[in-house]
């Protein structure tokens, strides 16, 4: 176990290396600079800017400061927040991020599994086509609209939630649904195709033979095996929705980590590109990891080990 | 089967539709429903107490900086025009008046000025002395500050030199001759300086503070200004208040307590917060309307607008044929409707541009062509294709950054050219730093671009067309009258004949015609009726410090 785990430790930091080598080497392909603007500045400033940032030395030296950087996480200063540093952006956005990121999370993992479990146990009557009604809604209906509707419906018309901003609990629930409905919609329809699949088996039927109550027959047996490819897409769904959701953070006015990463493209922030997807990375390999020591929780059947065969 | 399927598609379409109608339906009929409930309470309010005079506003944004040495956007520059005071202040009347300065003598030759500045406080208690005004001059100035907007400070006597590193900063045209004077040397008359230091690069900052703290002006506790107004909390992404800075000079003149932003950048949200009266002012200067919104905004009288000092054109690439032709340049100008567009596609009041420079500094008030001039369009691209030995037009390209609101308008404007000119012209969009960097470089034929005015004056404009190679001309036109006439109004000290020579070099701007001026812009926005006395230029800045709530 510990062999594996150091196994997984030394691949994790390659593949962060390979992520750090390929973003740094893309973004500066990309047309276009920090310094790009409309009204364009006398190649002097542009010249005094460029110093200060020390984008005027060679490409390979600019990339080992960078490499520098994050070991030391030191990330730099922003191009387009001049009064900030890429670590206060990270540090003040992703609370924000992991606060709605972990409440949405919560909804969709919850909502999702029961959604999922009451469409399979009544496979094929109304419960089931209403669950999966619910379910094609939240995948198709893109976000923003989701969003928008939420709004209108819930603080416009009802007023019961505010439209925007982030000031307290009642702030956090509109933009928790939003960002919880699509993991909610994927998660109900793979824990219901699995528990049909699984309340076929074999020791389901034993356990019903053996006159076990439907309620511990599916909870003890039937979902625990209908959760593994649920598990599995938590391990990217986490990373992606802790980090921050652009659209609903743009809707909602939440000021989190969500809008730096398309918006520092956008403005060719460089150092907060890097920052916010090395960051971002660090999350989705290690969330890769715990989930793969999940299984072996989920199902014991399953042992970590490099020796390639179970 | 198929009947059914395209029954279904249809039946949740009309759905679709019947819902999005109830969607536009409802809030227009609210005011008629709800209007009974405002109209009781408005007697009432008279009778109540004042309003408490806190303005809501949303600032869109995080502004980047409180800086005003560094701010190079308009959020930031909100900001710091309400925590600072340079040496004058834009009033009400669009012109500037003494405010951290008390008086000012001008040198005959318009050289010299010697400011007076008033006894007056920083937020923190330090008094306001000439030295803080040098210290910020030179700060900005100081390649090392890598400040964007410090050409502003190229008026200045050694200003242009010192920030290439070719002089000393000792050497620039700024001294602190004791607390309360500050001499200032120019490199020529500029009849516009008194309007330039009411822009936040002619700020004074306080330098016990920067040199306390390098990362000053990021945090509300540890910002210094000496304006109307100064940063009382600054969660980031969030919110921002300002509260009324009791050691301003004039005090009395500022009515609001508090400004509250809250900082969404959604704009239909914006408005959605707006109609539900969380916030007081939704759209420009410091958002947008979301466009879908205008036209039904419009129809209840919502909107306002007010035109400022921006023109929106298209520049032809002189170098590339078939543009490298006057008439061709002519015909594709006369040939569009200007005004049609207006109507149909913009909807905010924007006024036609027959000339470079807006209204607020005009030259020439009858404009240099005709708007919608089809014969002469007609003919000039006959001749012009004569000229250049084409029997037809080779494919051309209009090329803009990709966004909603410039698409619609390529779009309305290919349409026309093809009416018109009988041309096809086809569209490109990209996105805006490749598409600044194709322009910049000349990888274009017709190219979208709009200059919003820094100060009021034509020379800010037309200078961007002096050197071929000047980094936004874009167009790679240059002409050599022009240049020259451009370099005497920076000598000429009169007024009038400063006017002269300018109309003179704007009207061969116009008759080569390397930029084909579309529109001036205009700024629309809602607000509610009983906040008064927001101050927006005719630059597009906004100044809240005469604003109150009636």
């Amino acid at each position: 176990m510990i062999r594996y785990l150091g196994k997984r430790i030394i691949f994790m930091l390659i593949s962060l290396f390979l992520i750090v080598t390929a973003t740094f080497f893309i973004m500066k392909a990309v047309p276009g600079g920090p310094f790009t603007s409309e009204k364009q500045v006398p190649p002097e400033i542009k010249a005094a800017l460029e110093a200060k940032y020390k984008l005027n030395l060679p490409l390979h030296e600019q990339y080992f400061e960078y490499l520098k950087g994050v070991v030391t996480w030191d990330l730099g200063p922003s191009f387009t927040e001049k009064s900030s540093t890429v670590n206060d952006m990270i540090s003040r956005g992703f609370p924000v991020s992991a606060h709605l990121g972990a409440q949405a999370l919560l909804l969709a993992i919850f909502g999702g599994i029961t959604l999922g479990v009451i469409a399979a146990l009544n496979h094929n009557k109304w419960q089931d086509y209403s669950a999966m009604v619910i379910a094609v809604l939240g995948l198709s209906v893109p976000s923003f609209i989701l969003a928008s509707f939420y709004q209108y419906i819930f603080a416009i018309q009802l007023g019961w939630f505010p439209i925007a901003k982030w000031e307290g609990f009642e702030y956090t629930i509109l933009p928790s649904l939003a960002l919880a409905a699509s993991p909610m919609a994927f998660i109900a329809r793979l824990t219901r195709s699995n528990m049909i699949e699984v309340m076929g088996q074999d020791y389901i039927k034993t356990a019903k033979a053996k006159g076990l109550h439907t309620v511990a027959i599916t909870v003890k047996h039937a979902i625990r095996n209908a959760l593994l490819p649920v598990v599995t897409y938590l391990g990217p769904l986490i990373a992606g929705i802790l980090t921050g959701a652009f659209v609903i953070e743009r809707i909602f006015g939440v000021p989190g980590l969500g809008r730096e990463f398309v918006l520092s493209i956008t403005n060719r922030d460089y150092t907060v590109i890097m920052g916010t997807t090395v960051f971002y990375s660090i999350i989705l390999v290690v969330m890769i990891l715990i989930v793969d020591i999940a299984y072996t929780l989920v199902d014991p059947r399953i042992k970590l080990s490099d020796a390639g065969k179970e | 089967m198929k009947k059914n399927v395209f029954a279904l598609v249809s039946s949740i379409a009309v759905l679709g539709t019947a819902l999005a109608g109830c969607g536009g339906g409802q809030p227009a009929a609210a005011p008629p429903a709800g209007g009974t409930t405002p109209a009781p309470s408005q007697p009432a309010t008279p009778a109540a107490e004042k309003k408490p005079q806190v303005l809501k506003m949303n600032l869109h944004s995080e502004p980047p900086t409180a800086d005003p040495g560094l701010a190079e956007d308009t959020t930031s520059g909100a900001i710091i025009l309400a925590t600072f005071d340079g040496l004058t202040r834009i009033g009400t009347d669009d012109k500037p008046h003494e405010a951290a300065a008390e008086s000012y003598t001008v040198s005959d030759d318009k050289l010299t000025y010697t400011f007076k500045i008033r006894d007056a406080k920083w937020s923190n208690g330090d008094p306001v002395t000439a030295h803080d005004f040098e210290y910020a001059w030179k700060r900005a100035l100081d390649p090392k500050t890598a400040s964007n907007y410090a050409y502003q400070l190229y008026y200045v006597k050694n200003g242009e030199k010192a920030n290439k590193g070719e002089a000393k900063l000792d050497e620039v045209g700024v001294k602190a001759l004791d607390d309360k004077t500050l001499e200032v040397k120019l490199e020529n008359p500029t009849p516009y300086f008194l309007e330039l230091l009411a822009f936040r690069t002619y700020f004074p900052v306080n330098k016990k503070v920067i040199e306390a703290n390098p990362k000053w002006a990021g945090e509300a506790s540890s910002h210094v200004g000496n304006g109307p107004f100064k940063i009382e909390s600054w969660e980031h992404k969030s919110k921002m208040v300002l509260v009324k800075n009791e050691n301003y000079w004039d005090k009395d003149n500022v009515k609001l307590e508090k400004i509250e932003f809250s900082m969404v950048e959604d704009e239909n949200t914006e408005l959605s917060m707006f109609e539900n009266g969380e916030i007081d002012w939704a759209g420009a200067p410091m958002s947008a309307l979301p466009t879908d919104a205008i036209s039904a905004l419009k129809e209840q009288g919502k909107i306002q607008t007010k035109p400022i000092a921006g023109t929106y054109w298209y520049k032809f690439n002189t170098e590339k044929p078939p543009f490298n032709n006057i008439k061709v340049r002519k015909a594709f100008a006369y040939s569009i409707d200007r005004q049609a567009l207006i109507d149909n596609i913009l909807q905010t009041g924007q006024i036609p541009a027959t000339g470079a420079v807006p209204p607020s500094m005009v030259l020439n008030p009858n404009g240099y062509f005709k708007d919608k001039d089809l014969e002469n369009a007609k003919k000039l691209l006959e001749e012009g294709l004569k000229e250049v030995g084409m029997s037809k037009l080779p494919p051309i390209t209009l090329s803009y950054n990709t966004s909603e609101a410039h698409k619609k308008i390529a779009e309305a404007i290919q349409d026309q050219w093809k009416k018109n000119l009988g041309v096809d012209v086809k569209l490109e969009n990209k996105e805006w730093k490749v598409y600044l960097e194709d322009m910049h470089e000349g990888n274009f034929q017709i190219g979208r671009m709009g200059w919003l005015g820094d100060f009021n004056d034509p020379i800010n404009f037309l200078e961007l067309f002096k050197d071929k190679m000047g980094g936004n001309n874009d167009t790679r036109w240059e002409n050599a009258k022009y240049k020259d006439l451009l370099n005497q109004s920076a000598k000429e000290s009169d007024l009038e004949k400063r006017k002269k020579i300018l109309a003179d070099a704007e009207q061969i701007l116009m008759d080569e015609m390397p930029i084909m001026p579309i529109y001036w812009y205009t700024q629309s926005w809602v607000q509610k009726p009983e906040v008064k006395g927001v101050h927006q230029t005719g630059l597009g800045d906004v100044d809240w410090k005469g604003a109150y709530i009636e």
